[in-house]
C-alpha cells in the first residue's frame, strides 16, 4: 500500500532526477514524514545515490525524518513574529500539549516546529496547522486552536 | 460591461485567512436572493496591500473602500449600497489621527501615496482569469516587441529605463540581459525568483509577459518559477496563469506567429531560506541541495544546467512590460537618479497601518513610517527600522529622514534586500533584536563556507551571552571583529549581510550593549533573565480582588496567593517567563 502510494508518485515525476525534491514533497505530504524504505525505493528507482537523497530530506526544513504529527504546528519566529511576542506563544503551546518544540506529541496528534518567517508578516503573529493559517495570535487563542483540532478526528494516514 | 457595479473582494493570502472567501459567498448569496446578480458582479482579485485591515472590498466604478468586512455585514452592505445607494460609513476605513471615515480609496493616505508600476494591476483584476489581463493591456507589450522591436531595441529600452534588480543587490538589469545574450552556449534560460508572492498572487501574467519580453531580447528558450513551498496560492496561480496562456498561444512554438518560441515551468522549493539566493535557487531547480556556488562563472555564462542563465526576481520581471509599452523614459523619471523606478515594501511590526505597499525610490522612511503607516499605535515611541529582512540593519529613530534608495541604504549600513520593513517601539532591545536575527542567520546558514558557518554560531553565542547578563566589554571587540570577517569572506549573500544587525545595532545602540554589560539591566525589558517581576499587593487586591489568573497561568508554580488576598512571586521558583505580566488585567505586575 504504501509502496503502491511512492510508485504513483515518481510515475508523476516521470523518475525524473531534477524533481527529486518535488518526489520527496509529495512523500512527506502523504506520509507527514520521509520513512527510511521510502527513500531507499526512490533512490533505487530514480538512479541515484541513497547519500543524496539523504541529503536533500535533512537539509530542507520542509522535510522530516520523524512523523510530524497529524496536525503539525508550526509557530513563525521570522522577524515581525518575534517583534510581536512569538515566542512566548511558542512557550505557551509547548506548556499545553507537554511537549518540546520539535517534537510530537505521543498519540502522534500534534507536531510543534518553530518555523522560520513564512511570509505572512502583515498578519504577526502567525501559527500554521497543517496547511492552516492562524492570524494575530494571543496567548489565549492558543488554548482554542488546540481544541480546534483536538475535535477533528483525521485518519492516520501511512 | 453589461455590470453596473462591480465588487472587487480581496482574495489575497491574508484576506483569505481573515475569511474574505465566507464573506464573498455570503454576498454573492444575498445578491442572487435580492434580484441583483445580473447587475453587480463580484470579482476576487489578488492582494490588495491594505491587509492590516483585511478582509477588504473595492466598489467600482466608484471607488469606495470597505474594511474588516464578516458576513454579518452583508445584509446592511446590500440595503444600504446597492439598492438605496448610501455607501455604510461604518464599515470605511478612518485614517489614524482622525475621526471622520474616508470613503473612497484613493483618498486614502496609505493608498494615495503609493505609485504602482510592478503591482499596476492590483486589485483590479481576477488573477486566474487571463481574459481580465487581456482586458487590460495584458500582452500588449509582448506584441509590441514581438512584432516592432529588434532584440536590441528591447535591451535600449531596459537600458534608459535604468532598471535595477529588484531581489535586493540592485544590479543594473540591462548590464545582465546583455551579459547572457552576448554568452555562447545554448540553450539559454531565464528564471524567476519567486521569494515574495505577492505578483504572483496578484497578477501572474505580468511576469510571464516581462520573462517573453527578456526571452525575446536574450535569445532563450526555456524559463523557469521557483517558488518558495510556503506559498501554495501564489503556486497554484501562476500554474493557473502559464496554463492559459499556452492555451491563448503566447507561451509555446512560434508565439504570434512571430517565429519565436518560449516556454515556462514551475519549481518549488522545499523550506530553506537559503533558496533565495541567486546560485542556490539554480541548484534547487536542478534538483539539488540548496548549496550557493562560488563565483565566477556568473549565471550569465554559466547556470542552470551550465548555460547562460538570467536570473531576477518577480518584481523585476513584472516592471519589464510597462517599460516596453510606456517607454524606458516613463519609469526613469519615477525615483532617485541612481535608484529609478519604484520598490514594493511590506510594512509590519509596531505600525497602525500594515500591508504591502509600492513606493518611488528615494522616498523617506518617515513618509514610510507615518504618512503611509500611520505611526506607532498604542502611545509608544517609535525605536528603529529593520529594513531589508532579517539580514538587513537596523537603522535609528534619528535617521528617518534617510531616502530610501540602494545608495542611501548602504550608507547608514542596510540594505534594500527583501524589502521587508520591520517597525519597532520602545519596547525592542535591540541586542535581543540582533540575538534573535543571528539565530536565524545561524539557523538557515547552509554550512558550505566556514566563515558564515562558525561567524554565524560565534556572534550568536556572544550575543546570548551579553542577553543573559554575562557579557563582558572585551565581547563587544570580538563581536565587531567576528562581524567584519564574515561580511567580508563569506560566500554567498547571507552571510555577506547576516553581520548587518550586529554592525548596525553597535553602532547606533552601543549604549543599551554597554547597560546590558555593567549595569546587568535591559532597558527595554526585553531579554527576560535580567528582569524582575512583582506583584503590587495593593492594585492585586483593591483593583482584582486577588482574582489568581497569574497563578493559575505560570507554568512554574511561583505565584502563592488566595482569593481576595494579595498575590506574590516566588523568586526562587520564578523562571522569568513574563506569563503573569500578559495576562494580569489590573497590570498589578511589574517589571524591573
Amino acid at each position: 500500500m504504501q509502496l503502491e502510494t511512492v510508485e504513483r508518485i515518481i510515475q508523476q515525476h516521470h523518475a525524473e532526477k531534477s524533481a527529486l525534491i518535488a518526489m520527496l514533497q509529495d512523500v512527506q505530504n502523504e506520509f507527514s514524514y520521509l520513512p527510511q524504505d521510502v527513500l531507499k525505493h526512490i533512490s533505487r528507482t530514480v538512479g541515484v545515490p541513497l547519500s543524496r537523497t539523504y541529503s536533500l530530506a535533512t537539509f530542507y526544513s520542509s522535510f522530516s525524518l520523524k512523523p510530524k504529527g497529524r496536525h503539525p504546528i508550526g509557530v513563525c519566529l521570522g522577524n515581525a513574529c518575534q517583534v510581536k511576542g512569538a515566542g512566548k506563544i511558542i512557550e505557551k503551546f509547548e506548556r499545553q500539549l507537554n511537549i518540546k518544540c520539535g517534537c510530537t506529541t505521543p498519540d502522534l496528534n500534534f507536531g510543534l516546529q518553530a518555523t522560520r518567517c513564512v511570509g505572512y508578516c502583515g498578519l504577526a503573529p502567525v501559527v500554521t496547522v497543517g496547511r492552516d493559517l492562524h492570524s494575530k495570535v494571543t496567548l489565549n487563542k492558543v488554548g482554542q486552536i488546540l481544541k480546534q483540532y483536538s475535535k477533528e478526528a483525521a485518519p492516520v494516514k501511512g | 460591461m453589461p455590470y453596473r457595479i462591480q465588487l472587487m473582494v480581496c482574495g489575497g493570502t491574508d484576506c483569505i485567512a481573515n475569511r474574505s472567501l465566507e464573506f464573498r459567498d455570503a454576498l454573492q448569496k444575498e445578491l442572487a436572493k435580492r434580484g441583483l446578480g445580473e447587475e453587480i458582479q463580484v470579482v476576487s482579485t489578488g492582494c490588495n496591500g491594505f491587509c492590516g485591515v483585511g478582509p477588504v472590498m473595492v466598489v467600482q466604478p466608484d471607488g469606495i473602500f470597505y474594511q474588516r468586512l464578516t458576513p454579518k455585514d452583508v445584509p446592511l452592505l446590500v440595503e444600504e449600497h446597492f439598492i438605496k445607494g448610501k455607501p455604510v460609513k461604518k464599515l470605511m476605513h478612518v485614517p489614524p489621527g482622525t475621526d471622520a471615515p474616508v470613503p473612497k480609496m484613493m483618498d486614502i493616505p496609505f493608498f494615495s501615496r503609493q505609485t504602482l508600476v510592478a503591482l499596476r494591476n492590483r486589485g483590479l483584476l481576477d488573477p486566474e482569469k487571463i481574459d481580465e489581463y487581456l482586458a487590460g493591456d495584458g500582452y500588449v507589450a509582448l506584441k509590441k516587441a514581438l512584432t516592432q522591436m529588434t532584440p536590441e531595441e528591447i535591451l535600449d529600452e531596459v537600458k534608459i529605463s535604468g532598471l535595477r534588480g529588484r531581489g535586493g543587490a540592485g544590479f543594473p538589469t540591462a548590464v545582465k540581459w546583455e551579459a547572457v545574450r552576448a554568452a555562447e552556449g545554448e540553450p539559454k534560460y531565464l528564471i524567476c525568483n519567486g521569494m515574495d508572492r505577492s505578483i504572483l498572487e496578484t497578477d501572474p501574467h505580468s511576469v510571464i509577459e516581462g520573462m517573453l519580453i527578456g526571452a525575446r531580447a536574450m535569445g532563450a528558450r526555456w524559463g523557469v518559477v521557483y517558488i518558495r513551498n510556503e506559498y501554495p496560492l501564489a503556486s497554484k496561480r501562476i500554474h493557473l496563469a502559464i496554463d492559459q496562456a499556452r492555451e491563448r498561444g503566447f507561451l509555446g512554438e512560434n508565439i504570434l506567429a512571430s517565429g519565436f518560441s518560449f516556454d515556462l515551468s514551475v519549481s518549488q522549493g522545499a523550506g530553506a531560506f537559503i533558496c533565495g539566493e541567486a546560485t542556490s535557487v539554480v541548484e534547487v531547480v536542478e534538483g539539488k541541495m540548496g548549496e550557493p556556488r562560488a563565483r565566477p562563472p556568473h549565471l550569465a555564462e554559466k547556470g542552470l544546467w551550465g548555460k547562460p542563465t538570467c536570473l531576477s526576481n518577480v518584481e523585476t520581471w513584472a516592471n519589464v512590460p510597462p517599460i516596453i509599452s510606456r517607454g524606458g523614459k516613463w519609469l526613469a523619471q519615477i525615483g532617485t537618479e541612481k535608484s529609478k523606478g519604484t520598490k514594493i515594501f511590506s510594512l509590519v511590526g509596531k505600525l497602525k497601518n500594515t500591508g504591502q505597499i509600492e513606493m518611488p525610490l528615494g522616498v523617506t522612511l518617515r513618509e514610510i513610517v507615518y504618512e503611509v503607516g500611520g505611526g506607532i499605535p498604542d502611545d509608544k515611541e517609535f525605536k528603529a527600522v529593520q529594513i531589508g529582512g532579517t539580514t538587513g540593519g537596523i537603522i535609528p529613530s534619528e535617521l528617518i529622514d534617510t531616502p530610501v534608495d540602494f545608495e542611501n541604504l548602504a550608507m547608514v549600513g542596510s540594505m534594500m534586500g527583501s524589502g521587508t520593513v520591520v517597525v519597532m517601539d520602545e519596547d525592542a532591545c535591540m541586542v535581543d533584536v540582533a540575538r534573535s536575527c543571528l539565530s536565524f542567520a545561524q539557523d538557515e546558514s547552509c554550512g558550505k563556507c566556514t566563515p558564515c558557518r562558525e561567524g554565524t554560531k560565534l556572534m550568536l553565542d556572544t550575543l546570548t551571552r551579553i542577553t543573559e547578563g554575562h557579557g563582558t566589554m572585551e565581547d563587544l571587540e570580538s563581536l565587531e571583529a567576528v562581524a567584519k570577517i564574515v561580511a567580508e569572506t563569506s560566500l554567498c549573500g547571507l552571510g555577506t549581510t547576516a553581520p548587518n544587525p550586529v554592525l548596525t545595532t553597535l553602532r547606533y545602540f552601543r549604549d543599551e550593549y554597554i547597560r546590558h554589560i555593567e549595569a546587568h539591566k535591559c532597558p527595554a525589558h526585553a531579554c527576560r533573565q535580567l528582569n524582575t517581576y512583582r506583584i503590587d499587593p495593593e492594585i492585586c487586591v483593591q483593583r482584582g480582588h486577588g482574582c489568581g489568573v497569574c497563578r493559575r497561568e505560570c507554568p512554574e508554580k511561583a505565584i502563592i496567593g488566595e482569593k481576595n488576598q494579595p498575590h506574590r512571586i516566588d523568586v526562587n521558583l520564578c523562571s522569568k517567563c513574563g506569563t503573569c505580566l500578559d495576562v494580569c488585567h489590573f497590570h498589578a505586575v511589574t517589571v524591573e
